[in-house]
């Protein structure tokens, strides 16, 4: 039971942002097609105002974020698909 | 909050062949996505022990502090003609050279063409962002008509200042070259896109074809006077309108 629900709830995506690598530019959140990020308004060490999953829940794990992060901020893991 | 990474994949992380160091461009600024992009070639066509980068003068001069390959940084304009040397001196090397347009297509045009000429089997990426970005934002032979810099504060005239020029074209006339293209990083497709240019101009150095140019229509944010995403919409809706993306020859 926990497994099928795992399974049909778990989000598919997972991003990792390293807050101090990030410059808060804001391209991840305009290429993101499923609105997960959002600025926190957290400012990191050197000022910036990092972007954070804001409905990680919605993340499918496209990495489309990853791919246009100029500072390599984020990382993105997928969900092993049920066999 | 911690989390637990057991039971996912790892789609997408740091390539090794990029260093731990952090870039030091402006937010939103395309360099970095292409220094990732190129990391992310190396690492794939499992070269880095015997690639060498040739750094430029303009904003990614310290290209060197970024990749876990060796580097070398040229004189201003020169990184071509050093990329020539070391690969006629050991041929056995995947030598690579980074430019701007300032230093490309600007103090460097002899040698960027002479070396196109010549055919020498290297790479050559040019990130051409249509201004001076280090310096401070001085127009730059690739900047639009019409485009403020800081040195052409009321837009740049033609009669002045002649027409943005079309570097990869000038070079696509050339017969040596192998591979002539240019791409572009402003929505994930171009990322995608730009990320196989670059690959092919790899494998053609790899396969001894022959010279390479993958010209890179960035955005430079801090003297666009734009935001990253307005940025990027410019570089779609009027930049590809003066330097359309394409490939411009493809002999490999």
């Amino acid at each position: 039971m926990t497994k099928r629900w795992m399974e049909v709830f778990m989000a598919k995506g997972l991003l990792i942002i390293d807050k101090e690598r990030c410059k808060g530019c804001g391209l991840c959140i305009a290429a993101c097609p499923h609105q997960v990020l959002a600025f926190s308004g957290e400012l990191n060490r050197s000022g910036y105002n990092v972007v954070h999953a804001e409905r990680p829940e919605a993340c499918v794990g496209c990495a489309f974020c990853a791919l246009t992060c100029p500072d390599v901020a984020i990382e993105v893991y997928r969900a092993r698909v049920p066999a | 909050m911690p989390v637990s990474t057991e039971k996912m994949v790892k789609v997408f992380g740091r390539p090794a062949s990029l260093t731990e160091a952090r870039f030091t461009y402006c937010p939103g600024c395309h360099h970095g996505i292409l220094t990732r992009i190129i990391a992310q070639t190396i690492d794939e066509l499992g070269i880095v022990e015997r690639t060498v980068g040739i750094a430029p003068v303009g904003c990614a001069v310290f290209a060197y502090l970024w990749y876990r390959c060796d580097a070398i940084q040229a004189s201003h304009g020169r990184a071509s003609a050093v990329a020539t040397g070391v690969k006629r001196a050991n041929p056995n090397l995947i030598v690579f050279a980074y430019q701007g347009d300032g230093d490309f297509a600007s103090i460097g045009t002899a040698e960027s063409i002479h070396a196109a000429n010549r055919g020498e089997n290297i790479t050559v990426i040019f990130v051409n962002n249509q201004v001076y970005g280090m310096t401070g934002g001085e127009m730059a032979p690739t900047s639009l008509v019409g485009q403020k810099t800081t040195t052409t504060p009321d837009g740049r005239d033609p009669a002045l200042f002649g027409y943005p020029i079309r570097f990869s074209e000038m070079i696509a006339q050339l017969d040596a070259p192998v591979y002539v293209t240019r791409q572009a990083l402003y929505d994930t497709k171009r990322i995608m896109d730009a990320t196989k240019a670059i690959k092919k101009a790899f494998t053609n150095q790899l396969e001894g074809k022959g010279y390479s140019l993958v010209e890179v229509l960035a955005t430079c944010p801090t003297n666009w006077r734009m935001k990253p995403t307005e940025a990027n919409k410019h570089v779609a809706e009027v930049v590809t309108k003066v330097f359309p993306l394409g490939d411009l020859i493809d002999r490999g």
